[in-house]
């Protein structure tokens, strides 16, 4: 039996004449990281919005568990268990960290609207119960000390921290990273590699996540799918990729430098 | 519990100086703090959807007048209705309609927050700003049907002898409740939805938020709050007209919560006290001045303009309101935060 907890399958996208991604299939296994790489413009991005059910594929479909996910509403995707990041940070900007990461809870804490406006006995429990597992979660991210920050106003760092603490906070089993070490100096990058493996076992994470820094995928991933222009021209190990012919001429010796 | 303590001592202190107020103030200045009172419910509500939520929306003036109209209905005698109605009788639903105060002004807001379910369900649909749209034609609908509609609203020529209910007991009490359940709404999960719609829609829906309901919820307690407080208006007023109801009345309402700060509920209270009491100490202008002798002869509007004018400079120096996005309580904890930090 596969462990197969997401596949892709036979998805073609096009926006309006362009082909964004074209018959593209790849499957990713329990616990897995999994990485997506490719040169910009490839439809990495795009394939992060199929999943989530921002964009309807032309063609295809999305597996994850046993159950056929495409054309789902965003809003339930995340119900359903898959969680991401976007690739230009998007926090709540006039939130504070805490506040944040509580948004994560909103399916997790039930209590009426009712309930909250006549603050009824369960308001105070839920709330409690929340706000307890997002300290823990700021903890797991050292960012305990910054729960009454605005979010906007952490270190570039800590913003990306953020995000993903709170696509943890809506308990995923499946994580979408979208480029999380993208501007971040190398010993922030050291210290996210550290982080995504250690969630990864706290929370028992499958993680699929795309990155241009090729020494980040190599340490972090099982498997890779390379995409250019919206094709897949490569799947296997990291490593194998990085002395791929089709792979480095597609990033035109991009990986020479890395 | 240390905060629900405070919370009952103030709350307990605020009725005790709105019944003292209710019986000792004068007539004149008891008629401003009921006026307060009354936009005061009306901005507090608006600023939930508008400032809260995000949501720009140009709604108060046709909530404020069905709940206005529908209270004022329900507590007119039956036989002062037949008199009323000049143009036409009124039309039998109309006649059967009678109430105690308490149960009209629910009516009012309860018809209100019908409506805008109403209207959310084309409009919160579909992402794109279509509600200011929506909402501003809504708000002419509704004038039109009180001006065209005499076997319900008696036309344009409104109703009158509508009974006096609305003291600044009922007023004074409706505004503090009207702020407890803003602040609840805010600090709970469905006010931290609607700041996060608010801040970013496509983050919030990835964060598994259903933003249909969440915005739905927000314009239908505006709404509700807007019925209520044109109930409570129609009754201060003992006489309304299609006339008071337009866009002008959402448009002041729009000041009251840019200048306390969008998504503020302290920051709304302030404002309609400030611009409240202001408005009164600038009536002056209004009138014939004596400057050096020279007589400057009466202007009428004068003090709207000098209002307006103070207003910009205001919003010049405090961009984002006289409290930006935030509460008391938030504020004095960010204080005493930095506090920590210097020590
Ligand atoms: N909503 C859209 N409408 C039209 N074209 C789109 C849309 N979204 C993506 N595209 C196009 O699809 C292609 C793939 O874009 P995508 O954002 O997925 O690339 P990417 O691999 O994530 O690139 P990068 O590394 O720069 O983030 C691009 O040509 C892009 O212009
Ligand atoms: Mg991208």
């Amino acid at each position: 039996m596969s462990k197969g907890i997401l596949k892709i399958e036979n998805i073609t996208m096009q926006f309006g004449g362009v082909t964004a991604i074209d018959n593209l299939s790849f499957e990713v296994q329990k616990k897995e990281i999994y990485g997506l790489i490719g040169p910009n413009g490839a439809g990495k991005t795009t394939i992060f919005n199929i999943i989530t059910g921002n964009y309807h594929p032309t063609k295809g479909e999305i597996i994850f568990g046993d159950e056929t996910i495409t054309g789902t509403k965003p809003n339930l995707v995340v119900q359903k268990g898959i969680a991401r990041t976007f690739q230009n940070i998007r926090l709540f900007k006039s939130m504070s960290v805490l506040d944040n990461i509580l948004i994560g809870f909103h399916n997790q804490s039930h209590y009426s609207y009712l309930e909250a406006i006549f603050r009824l006995p369960r308001y105070f429990g839920q709330e409690k119960k929340i706000k307890a597992e997002a300290m823990a979660i700021l903890d797991e991210f050292d960012l305990t000390s910054f729960a009454d920050h605005k979010a906007t106003d952490l270190s570039y760092g800590n913003q990306r921290k953020v995000e993903i603490a709170r696509a943890v906070a809506t308990n995923p089993s499946l994580l979408l990273l979208d480029e999380p070490a993208a501007g971040m100096n190398p010993s922030e990058t050291e210290d996210l590699s550290t982080i995504i493996h250690k969630i990864k076992q706290d929370f028992d994470l499958t993680i699929l996540l795309i990155e241009h820094d090729m020494k980040f995928v190599n340490n972090m991933c099982d498997l890779v799918t390379v995409l250019d222009y919206g094709e897949k021209i490569f799947d296997g190990k990291p490593a194998d990729a990085i002395v791929n012919e089709k792979v480095i001429t597609a990033y035109l010796g991009d990986f020479t430098h890395a | 519990m240390k905060g629900t303590l405070i919370k009952t001592v103030l709350i307990g202190i605020s009725l005790g100086l709105i019944w003292y107020t209710n019986s000792h103030l004068d007539i004149y200045n008891l008629s401003i703090v009921n006026n307060i009172g009354i936009f005061a419910i009306l901005a507090l509500s608006y600023n939930l959807i508008n400032g809260v939520a995000g949501q720009f929306s140009l709604e108060p003036n046709g909530f404020v007048a069905i709940g206005a109209y529908m209270t004022a209905i329900f507590i007119i005698p039956m036989d002062t209705k037949i008199d009323m109605y000049a143009l036409m009788d009124p039309a039998p639903v109309i006649l059967q309609m009678q109430a105690n105060f308490p149960i009209a002004l629910l009516a009012g807001g309860l018809t209100s927050a019908l409506m805008a379910f109403l209207l959310s369900v084309p409009v919160f649909r579909v992402r794109g700003d279509y509600l200011a749209i929506v909402t501003l034609g809504f708000g002419f609908i509704i004038r039109i049907f009180a001006m065209n509609s005499p076997a319900y609203t008696n036309g344009a020529m409104g109703l009158n002898d509508i009974p006096e209910f609305a003291d600044f007991r009922w007023i004074g009490s409706i505004t503090i409740f009207t702020f407890m359940v803003m602040i609840h709404v805010i600090y709970s999960k469905y006010g931290r939805a609607m700041k996060a719609i608010r801040d970013d829609e496509d983050a919030a829906v990835a964060m598994g938020v259903n933003t249909f309901k969440v915005k739905t919820y927000a314009f239908m307690t505006s709404a509700f709050f807007e019925g209520i407080g044109g109930g409570l208006l129609a009754s201060f007023l003992s006489t309304i007209a299609p006339d008071q109801f337009t866009f002008l009345l959402t448009f002041y309402l729009l000041i009251i919560i840019v200048l306390g700060g969008l998504g503020s509920m302290t920051g709304t209270l302030v404002s309609a006290i400030v611009i409240g009491f202001g408005l009164e100490w600038l009536r002056f202008l209004d009138d014939n001045m004596n400057i050096f002798g020279y007589e400057t002869g009466a202007h009428p509007g004068m003090r709207m303009v000098v209002f307006s004018i103070l207003l910009i400079i205001t919003m010049l120096f405090a961009r984002r309101g006289l409290f930006g996005d935030r509460e008391l309580s938030d504020i004095l904890k960010s204080k005493r935060a930095s506090k920590r930090k210097d020590a």
